[in-house]
């Protein structure tokens, strides 16, 4: 009876388009990360065949002035970022009322997750230094690359937020909390793993930006480690001098430089960079399963 | 006024949006006893124990008709919400600790009310456990995540923080429903001997238990209370048709 009502063929064809596209997903994932490790180790090889210590040097020679500004940006715009879109983000997930001024909210932040990073720039531009008066400066290319930042920090939060058990609300209620005591003790505690992943994505994709950075930050970099007085120009840890990054020291040596070892620099300045996004990112795998498992008590 | 009563309900209406979830609903409960809800699914019995701490608050849409007095004083005007939840305390139907140290869990809602000192709240802490029955289990590793805890244990947790408040009054919505036997049978003696010096009102869904450790029942059907009375003759005089199918078990 059954032999009659089930068709053989059919059958038969079923599995063989199965085995057909799982092979054809397989060569797919297979061509990707032929592409992706061709690229990283084309990268790393151009980058450290030649290499000696002094092109690490902290002076105009090396790129470790670069490095350092590199990482003290990503730094200033974190500081600037992570509150504010933080904030925003309980905004969104705790207090604002669904309705037509929360759709436009989150579209607006859409739309700035995807604006192109030289807009963004040309803005900071006219903003922070035009309108500032200012030379190219740290600052400005920070507050520039925070714009770029605050829509993932601000959804982060909100995710994170949003999916916490239900659980954690009530009780805090149910004993009497406010709201902000429930937010600030409870809510955010809780969700601070997930939140940190979200900053530690904004801090890499802050390590490779360039084009909002060209005309905040500037191209040129003139430190002197010798110094002590914060607001001399020329000492590192001052925010309000001018400090080119490893990926706009590439753009540069790559477009304009006339030096000879110009292009080992920049192959050096790539695979670093490359190296930085990479230790941003895995650390932020590892911190926040730790906080997970940490505050899940395992 | 008769301020021998916990809590006295008059004329109770609650609406989410069009839906009639509770309709006229008169109820005293009194102090130091337990009092069990009862009734088949969306009879609207937890909708009501959440109105006694104002818990429905939280839901959107939602419009309340009627006066509770908790005491002397009617819970929507004459009293704070925050000091409404810290007297009248609640226990949910998940276990829903935080993700916190056992101490920090029963010391949150004393911290939330401004206690600060270390001495007092060790105080409590030691105090709510014990009460809740816990502290043998628990004492020798507060600083323990509460996450890492069997569910029942969670839910003598969640009963000892609530008391750490100081309540008059305990609701428990199906505090037993996601546990085993073995818990549920700890959380029942619990609640007796909590009475002593608490008022208790128990959502349940299993009618053993109502009968086991309640004073009164009151039996909820499409938001109407049919039938409210001492436990003893509810269970074996049902005055009402509908309460007898109910106990029966011919719906629910």
């Amino acid at each position: 009876m059954m032999d009659n009502i089930v068709n053989k063929n059919a059958l038969k064809r079923a599995k063989a388009t199965n085995s057909f596209m799982t092979i054809f997903f397989y060569i797919i994932a297979g061509i990707f990360l032929f592409l992706l490790l061709t690229i990283f180790i084309y990268i790393l090889y151009a980058g450290f065949h030649n290499f000696s210590l002094p092109l690490l040097a902290f002076n105009h020679s090396g790129i470790g002035n670069q490095l350092f500004n590199t990482i003290y940006l990503v730094v200033l715009a974190l500081l600037f970022s992570t509150p504010v879109g933080m904030l925003a983000g309980i905004y969104m997930a705790e207090y604002a009322k669904p309705g037509k001024l929360l759709t436009i909210l989150r579209m607006c932040i859409e739309t700035l997750s995807s604006l192109p990073s030289i807009v963004v720039g040309l803005f900071g531009y006219l903003v922070f230094i035009v309108m500032t008066g200012m030379q190219w400066n740290l600052l400005a290319g920070a507050l520039a690359v925070s714009i770029l930042n605050l829509p993932l920090i601000a959804s982060t939060t909100e995710d994170a937020l949003r999916t916490l058990p239900i659980g954690y609300k009530q009780g805090s209620y149910g004993l009497g909390a406010t709201k902000w005591q429930t937010i600030w003790h409870i809510l955010l505690p809780a969700a601070i793993p997930q939140i940190m992943t979200g900053v530690i994505l904004a801090a890499g994709r802050t390590l490779g930006e360039a084009a909002a950075l060209m005309f905040t930050a500037g191209m040129s970099t003139d430190i002197s480690w010798k110094s002590t007085d914060i607001t001399s120009p020329t000492n590192p840890w001052n925010p309000i001098r001018s400090g080119e990054t490893l990926a706009l020291y590439i753009w540069g040596a790559r477009t304009e430089a006339l030096n000879m070892n110009a292009e080992q620099m920049a192959n050096l300045s790539a695979a670093i960079l490359l190296l930085l996004i990479l230790v941003f990112n895995l650390s932020a795998r590892l911190i926040s399963k730790y906080l997970v498992n940490y505050s899940q008590g395992k | 006024m008769n301020n021998a009563y916990e809590f006295s309900v008059k004329d109770l209406g609650l609406y989410y949006g069009d839906f009639e979830a509770l309709k006229h609903i008169n109820m005293d409960i009194e102090k130091n006893t337990i009092t069990a809800l009862i009734g088949p699914s969306g009879c609207g019995k937890s909708t009501f124990l959440k109105t006694l701490n104002r818990m429905n608050d939280l839901v959107e849409n939602i419009k309340v008709t009627g006066d509770i007095f908790l005491g002397e004083q009617n819970i929507y005007t004459d009293i704070d919400v925050i000091t409404l939840r810290q007297k009248v305390g609640m226990v949910f139907q998940q276990p829903n600790p935080f993700p916190k140290s056992i101490y920090d869990n029963v010391a949150y809602g004393p911290r939330m009310q401004g206690i600060t000192k270390k001495s007092v709240l060790d105080e409590i802490v030691e105090h709510s456990l014990r009460q809740a029955a816990i502290w043998d289990e628990v004492k020798g590793k507060l600083g323990k995540n509460a996450l890492s805890m069997s569910g029942g244990q969670q839910q003598r947790l969640c009963i000892a923080r609530t008391l750490a408040t100081q309540p008059e009054v305990i609701l428990m919505d199906e505090p037993t429903s996601a546990l085993d036997p073995i818990s549920t049978l700890k959380i029942e003696e619990l609640a007796l001997q909590l009475k002593e010096k608490y008022t208790i009102v128990i959502v349940t869904h299993n009618m053993q238990q109502a009968s086991r450790i309640s004073d009164k029942t009151a039996f909820f059907l499409l938001g109407e209370l049919i039938e409210y009375n001492e436990t003893s003759n509810l269970f074996t005089r049902p005055l009402q048709k509908k309460t007898e199918e109910y106990i029966t078990g011919r719906f629910g």
